[in-house]
């Protein structure tokens, strides 16, 4: 390989390595797989309701026994960096314009954790019910 | 490939928001509320919970947050495999797309 010392070799699988904003964007992409294991894990929920109490229980047991718990954490930690990181972009998702006047970036991430606030505070209370 | 791309981002994006709003909530209530004592053990009772599952909007919520969920990971982690060279674009796509498609009729299946 006639390269010179001007070319910048980096690994296809380990370039994110090396700045923090790529080790930052990696967390983001891996918050993912926690939430579709939540996902796979309310599937499973829903299966073992069709067979009946005793399969149910035996799901809430699980996932309230301590490695559950513990997963559990790990799966709330990346739900709430997938929340956070999410709603800090929205004005770039949606800049509101009106004629001249821009919607400052502060209300409409603001007007989203107020609504993740209420969304929350409404399923607590229909769990509580 | 380029044609339905923006199929997949809209599953993405509205899968997104949904869990940005939703899964912390769910997580704590489902996962961790009842074992600290937050809750009371009842709020999961298989009684309650399959009533309140033959109400059809709850039964429709839990299935859009379920599929929307798959396909926000399906997609992000297409894109994650991609950014990591682990394997071709379109055996990324069929394998986390075809997890979440087998999800979403899993879930239509039990919920209807």
């Amino acid at each position: 390989m006639n390269e010179g010392p001007w070319i910048h070799r980096i690994s296809r699988r380990q370039w994110w390595f090396g700045a923090s904003r790529y080790r930052r964007y990696m967390m983001r992409e891996l918050t993912s797989l926690f939430l579709g294991t939540y996902a796979i894990t309310l599937l499973v929920g829903l299966w073992r309701l069709s067979q009946g109490a005793e399969a149910f229980n035996a799901w809430l047991a699980a996932m309230h026994s301590p490695p559950g718990v513990v997963f559990s954490v790990l799966m709330l930690m990346a739900a709430l960096y997938h929340s956070t990181t999410w709603f800090n972009v929205t004005p770039k998702a949606m800049a509101l314009r009106f004629g001249a006047y821009k919607l400052p970036d502060a209300i409409i991430i603001g007007a989203h954790y107020g609504a993740w606030l209420l969304v929350s505070v409404g399923v607590y209370l229909f769990f509580r019910s | 490939m380029a044609s339905n791309k923006p199929f997949f981002w809209v599953l993405f994006a509205a899968g997104g928001t949904l869990a940005a709003l939703l899964a912390p909530v769910l997580i704590l209530l489902t996962g961790l509320a009842i074992p600290f004592g937050w809750l009371a053990p009842e709020a999961l009772a298989y009684q309650r919970v399959s009533a309140v599952l033959d109400s059809e909007p709850v039964a429709l919520a839990l299935l859009l947050v379920i599929a929307l969920l798959l396909w926000h990971a399906a997609h992000r982690l297409r894109v994650t495999a991609h950014d990591l060279g682990w394997f071709a674009d379109s055996v990324a796509a069929g394998l986390f797309y075809g997890i979440a498609l087998i999800g979403t009729i899993a879930s239509v299946w039990l919920l209807v």
